[in-house]
């Protein structure tokens, strides 16, 4: 009987994943991973595979999606494999098509969890999780797409009083990995042509680089302020804070993001 | 190069718009037109009379000269001076060979006028008929040329009552195709009279001709040129009855100036409201209201970069000048403007409504784009598209002879296709597939030609010709519901046949993407009787006349991915399952879809191959066949040996619709697959002894006939490198 374990690589280099993923790792037949959902700015697959002591296959989007992961799965269906994911396994990725597949055709499946950006995110900027509404992707213009979706999931987010957590957009086979500058125009543009007033360059937005890095950077301001702040190397992420704030996120924005004084006159 | 002596005086009257004709030659493939134009030239100082009549000075590219055919179209303004007035003609000398009609079409739009040119002894031909229809329904007012008059006197011999009778049956061949083709309004009015004066005979080679009104003034009689022929003092007769006078003086007094012009031809090429002001200032041809041209042309110059050519309907043009294109959406200022001079172009300061004019600096520009001063941006309504009769049938597959020379290649096949739209280049990296189509072998030959010429030493190894195939449906197919790769989105898609009549509304451009939903909805509700519902919701049609309708309800974020659901269809019809050939003809319905929440999980990547997966399951069910193009062909040979090609074409699969006595010769009128047609003119020739003339242009697609459809497929699917069979629908439909 096959099984199939999902394992989260968390969010910065090899030592974010956990030692239970690591005993996984270990005992399985054959371990896979896939790098192209998120960047792991430290992360070194050699040295990974050093720790586990076993070679590990890397899949492209191709693999996964084109070709559905049949190649984990027919490995899965007779022995142990090991998934090696960014982040927690199975949060901001669609590998749940993967597992939903797999269970389907009688192969167990586990999850080892590890951070994941999500809670790192919204950890180091202060903000508390309660209030956050839908989250959202960025994603670059490409040619001639330009989604609404982000501006609109703040819009409403700002009309019920939540904040929005923004993923920035990948291209991992280019390495194009977008920032919070880049991001932070796409939305003025959007509120350029959309125009129902969600944002401006005077509103406030928080951008965190590097989490779970040795030197994160965060730093909260207004968007035309941080259009010029220099967050550094990737990964970036961003958070568009509600209109209004709780006294304790004014203040931990104050202390731990370096937000200018005004923010406090956004306290409800 | 010097100055041209006479731009200086034409800049001076340019803003005199009643003395201004834009006109074009056209005809059937060497029936005269560009010898005709060399007595224009010469009357107006450019062309040394000694060699007018041979010179051929408009087919200046050195491949016109060798082939002896035009294969561009030239512009030329030329300086007319006239019972004391002094006219501006805008000239633009056509191509007549089939394969080059769509330069005709284009040139069209930048004309009011035009000379028909017909062959006295060839008569009213296919490409007569071809080319007139184009003008009438461009609203180009025509007038009649039967030129080579010296043929029927010296080669035919014939009786004078043999050629009045000749001379009658031109005329009234061709009044008849202005019945045919004209619009009520205008076929009346623009039937061609000799006694009116709006028919002149002559001969361009020997440079003479006269109308009516001309030989009564002058007291000539048509004895008189017979007698000089026999005398053999007929070059007297470019003295008595120059060629030019007779020219000139139809198209003065026959064609319309661009003012009159533009009463009728505006409000048929443009669809925007005649009431705006645009529309008023184009309604007058007015030269200070906004700036409007149509672009007609457009080539690649080594030197000045892109050179787009057209007609400025409003307005006026300099450098400097802000402008916006409509089409590609992109605002430019203007580099130069210049006037045409046959090959060459002079820079002028300006010009302005009423004139063509090339324009440099837009490198966006395709032949059909319509040009607005950038204030009127926004509201600008782009001019009707340009419809070709033709369509690029026939393909060859290129390659480096050193591979290494790809990218100058691939270079030179895209500048190909900007100078020519009608040249429909692919250009597939993964497959290695360089496909060059055009309307038929003549094309291509100069196709490649011209790439050697731009690419000196670029050696380039052809395949043989091969034919251009439809897919298509012949039912409606299931509903079929297909996943994005991530498997986070899904689209239920149903493919039908599209209308035969649809078909033709979009080829007449009838409808068209750019002219707004409500009124093809309008169109297709009251002409096609289509549901209102299903009229109201198209979301694209794509080039091979396949229709996308959206019959979605409520579904959130459709409206974010609607572009990528249109490329995604687009990309289907580009290559069909059977067999990677385009799509024609079908009805795409978006019946329903579910679509992720967050945009990256729902992205082009995403997006696009799931709605062709949907499109190519519910093809597959829909009993899919294949389209061959079939060539109207007309073959003119002695009556005895008509037997011998009628049962040629038989054995080709051909089909003989009529056949016609014209003097001594039949023309045989009939369709045959161009498939077929690949070596017939040496079959012919055997067949006929080499007494058959023949000319062949598309006509139009056929269901391959079953029992050679699955041979054809498998040919070309072995060609591409696919897989033996064609794939299941399950392939592409996936279990909800
Ligand atoms: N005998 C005779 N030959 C003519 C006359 N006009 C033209 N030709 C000949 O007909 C041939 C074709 O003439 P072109 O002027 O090239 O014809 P065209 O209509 O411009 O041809 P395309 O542009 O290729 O369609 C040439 O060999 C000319 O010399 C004429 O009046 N009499
Ligand atoms: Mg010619």
């Amino acid at each position: 009987m096959g099984k199939l374990v999902f394992i989260g690589l968390g969010l910065f280099d090899e030592k974010d994943i956990s030692l239970r993923g690591i005993e996984e790792a270990k005992g399985a037949d054959f371990v896979f991973a896939e790098l192209y959902t998120s960047l792991l700015a430290g992360f070194s697959l050699n040295k990974l595979e050093n720790l586990i002591g076993k070679e590990i296959i890397l899949l492209t989007r191709r693999d996964l999606e084109d070709e559905n992961g049949e190649e984990i799965i027919k490995k899965a269906e007779n022995g142990r494999v090991a998934f090696l994911v960014p982040g927690d396994p199975l949060i901001a990725t669609t590998h749940v098509a993967l597992r939903i597949e797999a269970e389907k055709r009688g192969i167990k499946t586990k999850v080892v969890h590890s951070a994941s950006i999500i809670s790192a995110a919204i950890g180091l900027s202060g903000l508390q999780n309660y209030r956050f509404g839908r989250s959202v992707t960025i994603p670059f213009s490409d040619g001639d797409f330009i989604s609404r979706t982000p501006y609109e999931v703040i819009a409403e987010n700002r009309a019920r009083d939540l904040h929005t957590l923004c993923f920035l957009d990948i291209d991992a086979e280019n390495r194009k990995y977008m920032r919070i500058n880049e991001a932070l125009e796409i939305l003025l543009s959007l509120e350029d042509e959309i125009r129902k007033k969600v944002i401006s360059a005077e509103s406030l937005a928080v951008g965190v680089s590097r989490a779970g890095a040795e030197d994160p950077v965060v730093k909260a301001g207004a968007i035309k302020d941080l259009l010029t702040f220099d967050f550094g190397k990737p990964p970036h992420i961003l958070i568009i804070p509600s209109e209004k704030l709780h006294f304790m996120e004014a203040e931990a924005l104050r202390v731990l993001a370096d937000a200018p004084k005004w923010v406090e006159e956004l306290i409800k | 190069m010097p100055r041209f002596r006479h731009t200086e005086k034409i800049l001076k009257m340019l803003r005199n718009k009643e003395n201004i004709r834009d006109i074009g030659i056209i005809a059937h493939i060497d029936h005269g037109k560009t010898t005709m134009t060399d007595s224009l030239l010469a009357e107006a100082g450019l062309l040394s009379p000694k060699i007018a009549g041979e010179a051929r000075a408009l087919d200046y590219l050195e491949e016109e000269q060798k082939r002896g055919i035009t294969i561009k179209t030239a512009n030329i303004s030329l300086l007319h001076e006239a019972d004391g007035k002094s006219y501006i003609i805008n000239l633009v000398d056509t191509p007549g060979h089939v394969d080059f009609t769509g330069k005709v079409t284009r040139a069209l739009r930048a004309i009011d006028g035009a000379v028909v040119v017909v062959d006295a002894v060839e008569e009213v031909m296919v490409q007569t008929e071809t080319v007139t229809r184009q003008a009438l329904s461009e609203r180009v007012k025509p007038v009649l040329f039967i030129n080579k008059i010296d043929r029927l006197i010296k080669e035919l011999k014939l009786s004078p009552q043999e050629t009045q009778k000749k001379l009658m049956r031109i005329i009234r061949d061709f009044n008849n195709l202005i019945d045919i083709y004209g619009e009520p309004e205008f076929k009346q009015k623009w039937k061609v009279d000799p006694a009116k004066g709006s028919v002149a005979f002559g001969s361009a080679l020997h440079r003479w001709g006269f109308t009516v009104e001309i030989a009564k003034k002058k007291g000539i009689m048509f004895d008189d040129i017979v007698k000089a022929y026999k005398e053999n003092r007929y070059e007297e007769l470019q003295k008595i009855v120059p060629l030019h006078e007779a020219i000139l003086q139809m198209v003065v007094n026959h064609l319309p100036n661009p003012i009159e012009a533009a009463k009728y031809r505006v409000p048929k090429i443009w669809k925007g409201d005649i009431d705006s002001e645009i529309g008023q200032a184009m309604l007058n041809c007015d030269p200070n209201g906004p700036t409007v041209m149509c672009i007609t042309n457009v080539q690649l110059d080594p030197h000045a970069g892109i050179v787009s050519t057209g007609r400025l309907f409003s307005g006026d043009i300099k450098e400097g000048d802000q402008v916006y294109l409509v089409g590609a959406r992109k605002g430019y200022r203007v580099q130069q403007v210049s006037m045409y001079m046959g090959a060459f172009r002079e820079v002028v300061d300006h010009l302005d409504a009423g004139n063509i004019a090339a324009v440099l600096g837009l490198d966006q520009a395709r032949a059909g784009e319509t040009l607005v001063d950038s204030r009127y941006s926004d509201v600008m309504v782009p001019f009707e598209r340009i419809t070709y009769v033709s369509e690029p049938v026939v393909t060859i597959a290129l390659e480096p002879k050193h591979p290494k020379d790809l990218p100058r290649l691939v270079d030179v096949m895209n500048r190909l296709s900007i100078d020519d739209p009608n040249l429909v280049t692919t250009i597939n990296k993964e497959t290695g597939e360089y496909l060059l189509s055009g309307m038929g072998e003549l094309h291509l030959e100069i196709a490649i030609k011209f790439m050697k010429e731009y690419a000196p030493g670029l050696e380039i190894i052809t395949s043989k010709p091969i034919v251009v195939y439809r897919e298509t449906v012949s039912k409606a197919g299931i509903i079929a519901m297909a996943k994005s790769p991530n498997k986070h989105n899904r689209f239920w898609v149903r493919v039908e046949p599209l209308e035969e009549k649809v078909i033709e509304m979009i080829e007449a451009g009838e409808i068209d993407e750019v002219m707004g939903r409500r009124r093809m909805g309008e169109i297709l509700y009251r002409k096609a009787g289509w549901p209102a519902e299903e009229a109201r919701n198209i979301w694209a049609i794509e080039e091979h006349k396949n229709v996308l309708i959206d019959l979605t309800k409520g579904v959130q974020y459709m409206r974010d991915v609607r572009d990528m659901v249109i490329s995604g269809f687009r990309w289907a019809c580009q290559a069909g399952p059977l067999c990677e050939e385009p799509i024609r003809g079908i009805k795409v319905k978006i019946l329903d879809a579910q679509l992720h929440e967050d945009p990256v999980h729902r992205g082009p990547a995403q997006i696009m191959p799931a709605i062709r997966r949907a499109i190519f399951g519910s093809f597959l069910t829909a009993d899919p066949i294949i389209l061959e193009p079939i060539y109207r062909i007309q073959v003119t040979v002695p009556a005895e040996w008509v037997g011998q090609v009628s049962s040629l074409l038989t054995r080709k699969r051909g089909r003989i619709l009529s056949s016609e006595q014209k003097g001594a010769l039949l023309a045989v009128d009939g369709y045959i697959p161009v498939a077929e047609t690949f070596g017939l003119a040496a079959d012919l020739r055997s067949a006929t002894s080499g007494h058959a003339f023949w000319q062949s242009q598309f006509d139009h697609w056929e269901r391959v006939p079953e029992n050679l459809a699955r041979g054809i497929i498998a040919e070309i699917r072995n060609r591409r490198g696919l897989p033996p069979e064609i794939p299941d629908a399950k392939k592409f439909i996936d279990e909800a």
